[in-house]
């Protein structure tokens, strides 16, 4: 009874394991480390060429670069004048409002979609044709709709992240195992219980693939948005810097949006992972 | 009594590309008493799960009739259990919440009772241990194991099993062939067993049902004598190699008879 042994020992025990600080945390030393010594050459690649631009041949204009220490001291300044907290709040509510509006619609249509075939046979083409089309392209006409204001900026971070999530999850819902509906069926479950056990925990994993491009097309409009409709945020900071060629703010402002769009796909990333634990391990 | 009657029951798939109809099975008519255990074998294609899944309610039928204890079948019941040849398992549910699946989609057990039931159904199979595990994280015969507790603990009055072990490795087959008649001694269920196993229907049954080519018909029953509790020893039993064998002779008929017809199925080797 080789088997029954088997049965007795648990496969959940963890294997006795060294731990070993360096192999624990290899990416974040080897990508840290990497990226320190970038900055540090840019710095030192800038500190260099301005004091040559003491002579009468400049090697670098402040005007069309800037170094770490100077985007550091826009930082400073942008923060004390209470210009940067400000844009940020705005930014944020942007996308914060926009982003959720797109989530919440994008899961409940795609559940939908994907589960009736007549629903999607009916808007396929429609969602084939929005999909295609750079959202960006639709700026002008969005402005026109919406007017001036914040509204737009919003419906910008909405359509950017909503396709995103919806055609990810109608791939979800989709793609179910036929035979976890055969199995649902046999033991009676009503419509409401196969949506409940099987079509929405099935389709989590894609949800948050969803939520992860929604993440990043979501930020790419707050900032296309705030760029066309001005007045204030990150997005208008880039560009108005840029038309009063104040480089080291574009570097600032591009800079913000890098880390926001860092923090935001790794908390989407963990979020998957932990939904994905069922998961055999490839 | 009779525990299920199939009587005269026949079904035809319509293929949609070459519209034009495929029988799957003819006139099968097959009586199950109460806590038997019927195996059926047949040459593949025949119509095996299809029947299976008829009497599941899986699968709507136009002629004849299926019943149980006299009631005929229109859908899914909570007097019927179906292990299915795939685990079926819901991935992102541990072992206890997959063997309590069932009970929770019937709602007929109270809360508590199925906690009781769960956990007792998961001893019987040998999970203990396991609970907490996820399906992609235990063996094939494991995941077979708690597809047959999920059926079990929701107690169906039949269970419908289709080629349940049929993607198992021959020594855990064979483990699981035992484990099988043990908890069936233990739970006198009423179960309908399908398999392409010669040796697993003679070894488990109470009769064998050999079912012809397609369109499928019942061709032959075998009454299996042995007595029970039957040990694995009785599979080189010489009594039990000549039913192993007139079964045998039947069933390659049949598979001659496909293979002479041109069927669509290609030609298995060794005939
Ligand atoms: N969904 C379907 N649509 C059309 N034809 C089908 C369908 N399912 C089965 N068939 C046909 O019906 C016949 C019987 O199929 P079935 O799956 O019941 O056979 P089986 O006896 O279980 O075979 P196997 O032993 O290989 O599992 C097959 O010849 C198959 O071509
Ligand atoms: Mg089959």
């Amino acid at each position: 009874m080789k088997t029954e042994t088997l049965a007795t020992t648990p496969v959940k025990e963890a294997p006795a394991r060294r731990t070993n600080f360096y192999k624990d945390h290899e990416g974040m030393i080897l990508g840290g480390g990497a990226v320190v010594l970038v900055l540090a050459a840019w710095e030192a690649a800038w500190q260099h060429g301005r004091a040559y631009s003491l002579d009468a041949e400049p090697m670098i204009s402040a005007l069309f670069f800037t170094g770490p220490s100077a985007v550091l001291g826009a930082l400073r300044e942008t923060w004390a004048s209470g210009q940067l907290p400000s844009d940020l709040i705005h930014s944020g509510g942007n996308f914060v409002v926009g982003f959720t509006a797109a989530l919440a619609a994008g899961v409940v249509l795609g559940i939908v979609i994907g589960w009736f075939r007549t629903v999607r046979l009916l808007l396929d083409p429609f969602l084939n044709a929005f999909y295609a089309t750079p959202r960006i392209a639709l700026v002008p006409l969005i402005i026109i709709m919406f007017g001036i204001g914040r509204l737009p900026a919003i419906v910008i971070v909405f359509l950017s992240a909503f396709f995103p999530i919806l055609i990810n999850t109608i791939v979800g819902v989709k793609t179910i195992d036929d035979d976890l509906l055969k199995a649902a069926r046999s033991f009676c479950a009503s419509h409401m219980q196969i949506f409940t056990t099987v079509a929405l925990p099935g389709s989590v994993p894609f949800i948050l693939t969803g939520v992860r491009q929604g993440v990043a097309h979501g930020l790419i409009g707050v900032v296309v948005s705030e760029m066309f409709v001005g007045g204030e945020g990150i997005g208008f900071m880039i560009a108005y810097s840029g038309q009063t060629f104040a480089t080291e703010r574009i570097f600032l402002g591009v800079a913000i949006m890098a880390g926001a769009g860092i923090l935001l796909t790794s908390a989407a990333e963990r979020l998957q992972a932990h939904f994905s634990r069922w998961r055999p391990e490839r | 009594m009779n525990k299920l009657d199939i009587q005269n029951v026949s079904k035809r798939y319509w293929l949609e590309r070459e519209s034009r109809e495929v029988p799957a099975c003819e006139g099968v008519t097959l009586s199950v008493a109460d806590g038997e255990f019927v195996a059926i074998v047949g040459p593949s294609g025949c119509g095996k799960t299809t029947l299976l899944n008829i009497v599941a309610g899986l699968l709507p039928y136009e002629e004849g009739h299926v019943r149980i204890d006299g009631e005929r079948v229109e859908g899914p019941g909570v007097d019927r259990a179906v292990v299915f040849q795939h685990a079926s398992l819901l991935p992102w549910r541990t072992i206890t919440g997959n063997v309590r699946y069932g009970m929770e989609l019937h709602g007929r057990f109270a809360k508590p009772e199925i906690e009781r039931r769960t956990e007792r159904f998961i001893r019987m199979v040998g999970l203990q241990g396991f609970e907490r595990a996820y399906p992609s994280e235990i063996s094939g015969g494991m995941q077979q194991r708690v597809n047959l507790a999920r059926a079990l603990a929701s107690d169906p009055k039949v269970l419908l099993m289709d080629e349940p072990f049929a993607a198992l490795d021959a020594q855990t087959r064979e483990f699981m062939q035992a484990e099988l008649l043990k908890i069936w001694r233990q739970a006198r269920k009423t179960v309908l067993f399908i398999t392409h196993q010669i040796n697993e229907a003679v070894y488990l049954a109470d009769r064998v049902v050999v079912m012809s080519s397609r369109p499928g018909r019942i061709k032959d029953v075998f009454d299996i004598p042995f007595a029970r509790p039957r040990a694995l020893e009785l599979k080189r039993d010489p009594r039990f190699l000549a039913i192993e064998d007139r079964i045998w002779k039947l069933i390659e008929e049949e598979s001659e008879s496909i293979l002479a017809g041109g069927a669509s199925e290609p030609a298995a080797p060794g005939a």
